[in-house]
């Protein structure tokens, strides 16, 4: 029951959408595709549906050549970012169409539809048109009809992105139950990198038509093997800066010396690129291996019980994201920590190292 | 002032429903009293005049000419402008914006221009003074401003709409009659109504391709003399029938008129 793309290119006139582009989906499995607008995530689904076919490369499901296959033909199902829904239906046959449409019996028809229903609590609402719901009932809507017949891959583009936020919550924690159970491949698009990792599974980033990286959602998470994906990976920004490494020392900035730390203690001298997330740099002083610099600050965000702060330091910009109220006023110096133990150092051709 | 602002809307109306007054008025009036003198209220009321009308086949055929080559004429242009106007509101396709620019540039010829060749190539070919003849001629008009106006509508719809459709196993034809149609169904209905008014009012085109067997109520309402002379009573009654339709037809449309304007067509 795996999807597998083998070298798919997706151009559109002059335009690549999906540069070369090989992946594996296994059975039962529950796949993210992460990356920003335009990275192709939307162009891959539909080619995985087949909606777009590919300019080149092919498509196998079960071992089979399906490259050529309708749309119809796929079994698949698929969740739009915009509420998409048969306006002229109610909820009702909306839920029911595709099976209406694979000619099933009317009492089988019902029980499914009831059960999906009752999983996506759209029971009251049965009788009213799609446009008579609120915005989280519509895309309930929809969720409930992508799950009503036995998809084999079940194509969800960033469903929860035009929920305002309670009934993004909400759905993001019933959406895992949902797919739980299913024999079906799940494939999720987001640009929230919080979302792939609350969802887990596997995630695949994406950036301009590449997939920068595929595997098991933490460990992408945890082990970039590049620069690219690990930018993608982290929300807010993951902070860059270019370092000189000697012995136990780093220099950074221009100037600043900061101790190697764990990560880097075996790399052997020379210029690299680190990373560093941005809940790993704080105006608190409370790690282990600490760099700290001094920096102008641009804007700090404060939400509840956690501070962002942006600053600007040699010309870029690093974030620090820590517990706590650091109401920072504008464009004050301000002095931030640095756990270097668990910063990522990327050689010259933006490969992990270490 | 502030009897002022209710004033004027009140006066607007009044001078607007002067001209369709003084219509009435004469329906229900003798041609003698007509050109008898001024009088702002029939003073022999009588329904002759719409009895003759509704009685006298001369009169009446007009009225089912006029409707036959309408409906036709609306039926035709809006069944072929929605393949066209999907066409153009889905597809990319090699020079679809100057066609597109082409078929409305066929609205700003005036219908005179093209009385004397459709006229001519009818009568050739034997469709002259028939309803058809008219409907086709009007579809020259009609099929644009459809295509137009059924374009905003469609390119309202998401274009994931047909997608999801076929992910959920619907067949082309299956999704556009089930399921698109019915969605722009107030585009179609605004389309009717234009394809509908074009047709219902234009003159020229009606007149130079009928003489007997098909000529529309507004020719024979435009002859102002007959056999046994003036007969303004009857025209006028003519007039106040024809009305009735146009109005009707607005009555059943008018909030969706509202959503074109609002689409940024119409």
């Amino acid at each position: 029951m795996s999807l597998e793309l083998q070298n798919i290119v997706k151009r559109v006139g002059a335009d690549t959408h999906i540069y070369e582009t090989s992946l594996k989906l296994e059975p039962r499995s529950f796949n993210v595709l992460l990356g920003t607008t335009l990275a192709g995530k939307t162009t891959l689904m539909q080619l995985i549906a087949g909606i777009q076919k590919p300019t080149s490369g092919k498509i196998f499901f079960k071992g089979r050549d399906v490259t050529g296959a309708a749309v119809q033909k796929r079994n698949v199902s698929m969740v739009y970012q915009q509420f998409i829904n048969y306006p002229n239906f109610n909820v009702y046959d909306n839920i029911a169409s595709p099976l209406r449409v694979a000619g099933m019996e009317a009492v089988e028809i019902e029980r499914r539809v009831g059960k999906a229903a009752e999983l996506l609590r759209l029971g009251p609402m049965l009788k009213r048109k799609p446009s008579e719901l609120s915005g989280g009932q519509q895309q309930r809507t929809a969720i409930a009809r992508a799950l009503v017949k036995d998809s084999d891959i079940i194509l969800l583009d960033e469903p929860l992105a035009n929920l305002d936020y309670k009934l993004r919550e909400e759905l993001r924690d019933e959406l895992p139950k949902l797919f739980a159970d299913r024999d079906a491949i799940v494939v999720y698009a987001t640009t929230e990198p919080n979302e792939a990792l609350l969802f887990g599974g596997n995630t695949a980033t994406m950036h301009e038509g590449h997939i920068t990286q595929f595997g098991p959602t933490s460990s992408t998470y945890r082990k970039p093997h590049d620069l690219l994906t690990a930018q993608v990976f982290s929300e807010p920004p993951m902070n860059t800066a270019k370092v000189e490494k000697r012995g136990n020392q780093l220099t950074i900035f221009g100037n600043q010396k900061w101790p190697i730390g764990q990560a880097g203690s075996k790399l052997p001298d020379g210029n690299y690129m680190i990373g560093v997330r941005p809940y790993n740099v704080s105006p608190n002083k409370d790690g282990k291996a600490l760099g700290s610099f001094d920096a102008e600050v641009l804007v700090t965000e404060i939400s509840g019980s956690e501070s962002v702060i942006h600053t600007r330091i040699d010309n870029s910009t690093w974030i620090s994201q820590s517990h706590g109220i650091h109401a920072l006023p504008l464009g004050s110096q301000a002095k931030l920590y640095v756990d270097i133990d668990q910063a990522m150092f990327f050689d010259a051709n933006n490969r992990l190292v270490s | 002032m502030k009897n002022l602002s209710r004033y004027v809307p009140v006066l607007y109306v009044t001078f607007l429903m002067i001209p369709i007054y003084w219509l009435l008025n004469m329906s229900f009036k003798t041609t003698n009293e007509i050109l008898g003198g001024f009088t702002l209220y029939p003073h022999n009321f009588t329904l002759a005049s719409y009895q003759t009308i509704l009685t006298d086949p001369s009169w009446y055929s007009g009225y089912i000419n006029s409707i036959e080559y309408v409906v036709i004429n609306t039926v035709i242009s809006v069944a072929v402008a929605l393949p066209a106007a999907y066409a153009f509101s889905r597809y990319r396709f090699l020079g679809d914006k100057h066609l597109f620019f082409w078929l409305l540039s066929n609205r700003m010829a005036p219908p005179a221009v093209f009385a004397l060749p459709v006229f001519q190539l009818y009568s050739q070919i034997g469709l002259f003074d028939t309803p058809w003849a008219v409907a086709l001629s009007h579809t020259l008009f009609n099929i644009p401003l459809a295509v137009w106006i059924l374009e905003g509508f469609m390119s309202g719809v998401p274009k994931e709409l047909d997608e999801t459709a076929y992910v959920d196993g619907y067949s082309f034809p299956r999704f556009f009659f089930r399921i698109f149609i019915p969605t722009i169904a107030a585009g179609i209905g605004v389309a009717c109504f234009f394809c509908f008014m074009f047709s219902w009012v234009e003159l020229l085109l009606a007149k130079t391709l009928t003489s007997v067997a098909a000529k529309p109520i507004a020719a024979i309402m435009t002859k102002t003399a007959s056999a046994s002379g003036y007969q303004l009573g009857l025209l006028a009654a003519a007039g106040a029938l024809t009305l009735i339709p146009g109005a009707v037809v607005i009555y059943f449309v008018r909030n969706y008129i509202a959503k074109g304007f609002a689409l940024g067509r119409v």
